[in-house]
């Protein structure tokens, strides 16, 4: 029995003194707060809180957060709105009877965006889209901190055609169709 | 009149300090916490989140008194109650300062004693009102436990009693220091009433106390639910235990009451063993610091801080030490503390009668 009481005793000082430590240790803040660095894990002392609005800690330029479109670039293939597994990506494309434009990579560009909404409150960071993306034109941002009051604030729409552009570019489209089924009949 | 018109006064002020100090300790608990895991606890609210309990009890006293359907409502509602009043009244006999007691009685630790027993019938009520097996659950474990560590507590007090010769805590106090009227005597056989200070506390008038003092802090710490004995609220597995079905109003007296509680045992523990009120310094030859530091205020002063000092390491020995199962937390009460408190007893029985005459 004493020697049970005895182990407890030292057991339970050991664990007290360790304690005890940590709280005078708290004096200080961990110096080291990027976890690129070499040392990071050997940094064990002092409070490791970082207190978010007012201190951020350091991230990679090639951070793997929010996703940002160029819509300059997009092909609007909807590549990576099948790629997505949770369904984030809503595209809607208007086709165009002659060639757009060029990407800055060179690809052709034969489809007007008209809808391009990812909704970051589905996204869960998988980045199959940026990958499946034929002229990289969707990217993960080191954009992390978009608190919002709103759930639809969430919804990013990157398209930037107005509705009437909208409605023209349609109206365009189905007369294209209309004349070309017309010299086929004719 | 005036004679009532004290009394109440007395209580109003013990109960403002109860609260105060429930205040400061649930911030000070958060923070030491906080500090221990690395963390900085409270923050936002105040500066260094010194605001934090206040808004808490703030929020507590706003919200609304919800007692569940199926709750037995007079048990439910008179808990707190009970539960509350058992350790505001433990504090009618305790000694502030030379001449400051709320009551100076002849039975003041048997009344102390006798007083926080309530407490584990409020808990049953709180556990069996509430009508919730978690609930239940939290208070049996409670009542147990309280009534098994109620034995080492105990016995540990009485050995220390055994050689004070008395049950009035004032009077326990005062042949702790300079003011004795028997000679204290230092480890059974120096005579300290000149030099008084630390030497003339119990533990020290007689070693064995030590372990004694070391049994009763191990079994207040049970009864008081704190961590590591703290398995009737365990909150990683009974949701909250006895006060799992309460809010409000009613959940602040019932918290109230845990931290007055922390307050109480170990206040007792400083009266008795630690020499209450007694200053901790010497005389030393033309030095008389124990006459110097010794007088209502400093009386006070060596009171609260010796206790808060108590209260500091329950604090810490809560975020060290992890939960004792239930078997072994009666293993722990009944086959270790209180044999070992029976053995104190003894001790001091042959020490009253073969050391000090």
């Amino acid at each position: 029995m004493f020697k049970t009481v005895l182990h407890a005793f030292v057991t339970a000082a050991k664990g007290l003194g360790l304690t005890l430590a940590h709280l005078f240790g708290a004096r200080r803040s961990r110096k080291t707060r990027d976890v690129r660095q070499a040392d990071y894990f050997e940094k064990q002392e002092g409070v490791t809180t970082v207190q978010f609005p007012r201190e951020k800690m350091p991230i990679p330029e090639v951070a793997r957060y929010q996703l940002d479109v160029e819509i300059d670039d997009c092909i609007v293939c909807d590549l990576c709105a099948k790629a997505c597994p949770v369904d984030c990506i809503t595209i809607e494309s208007i086709k165009s009877p002659e060639v757009i434009g060029k990407t800055s990579d060179g690809s052709v560009k034969r489809l007007y965006a008209a809808k391009f909404d990812i909704d970051m409150a589905k996204c869960m960071y998988c980045g199959l889209c940026t990958v499946v993306c034929p002229t990289e034109c969707i990217t993960m941002t080191d954009q992390y901190d978009r608190s919002t009051v709103s759930l639809s604030d969430l919804t990013y729409s990157f398209s930037e055609m107005a509705p009437e552009d909208i409605e023209a570019k349609k109206q365009e489209w189905t007369r294209f169709q209309a004349e070309k089924e017309a010299a086929k009949r004719g | 009149m005036a004679f009532y018109l004290l009394y109440i006064a007395v209580a109003v002020a013990l109960f403002g300090f109860m609260a105060l100090f429930a205040l400061f300790a649930v911030y000070a608990e958060r923070k030491i916490a906080g500090f221990v895991q690395d963390r900085l606890g409270p923050m936002e609210t105040g500066r260094y989140g010194s605001l934090q309990t206040f808004a808490d009890i703030l929020k507590l006293i706003q919200k609304e008194f919800i007692t569940p359907s199926a709750a037995d409502k007079i048990l439910f509602a008179a808990a707190p109650v009970i539960i509350f009043t058992a350790v505001f009244l433990g504090f009618a006999v305790m000694p502030w300062a030379p001449g400051l007691a709320p009551a100076a009685t002849n039975l003041g630790l048997f009344y102390v004693i006798a007083i926080i027993s309530v407490d584990a019938i409020g808990l049953l009520m709180a556990g069996w009102g509430s009508n919730n097996k978690f609930s239940l659950l939290g208070s049996m474990r409670a009542v147990a436990q309280i009534v098994s560590y109620e034995i080492p507590a105990g016995i540990a007090l009485i050995s220390a009693v055994m050689i004070a010769q008395t049950l009035n805590l004032q009077e326990m106090t005062l042949n702790q220091g300079i003011q004795a009227e028997t000679a204290p005597l230092f480890l059974g056989f120096l005579d300290v009433s000149k030099t008084g200070g630390l030497l003339a506390w119990h533990v020290f008038q007689a070693p064995h106390l030590l372990l004694a003092y070391v049994i009763f802090f191990i079994a207040s710490l049970a009864e008081c639910n704190r961590a590591p004995f703290d398995i009737p609220e365990a909150e990683s597995e009974l949701v909250g235990g006895f006060h799992t079905e309460y809010g409000g109003l009613r959940f602040a007296f019932i918290f109230l009451a845990e931290y007055a509680m922390m307050f109480l045992v170990a206040m007792i523990g400083v009266v008795v063993f630690l020499g209450g009120w007694n200053t901790p310094l010497p005389n030393i030859g033309s030095l008389k610091l124990a006459e110097w530091t010794t007088g209502p205020v400093w009386g006070v002063c060596w009171t609260l801080g010796k206790t808060l000092l108590i209260v500091g390491v329950q604090i810490w020995i809560r975020w060290t030490l992890p939960r004792l199962r239930a078997d072994q937390l009666m293993t722990l009460c009944w086959k270790i503390l209180t044999p070992m408190a029976f053995l104190c007893m003894a001790i001091s029985g042959i020490w009253r009668v073969w050391a000090m005459g």
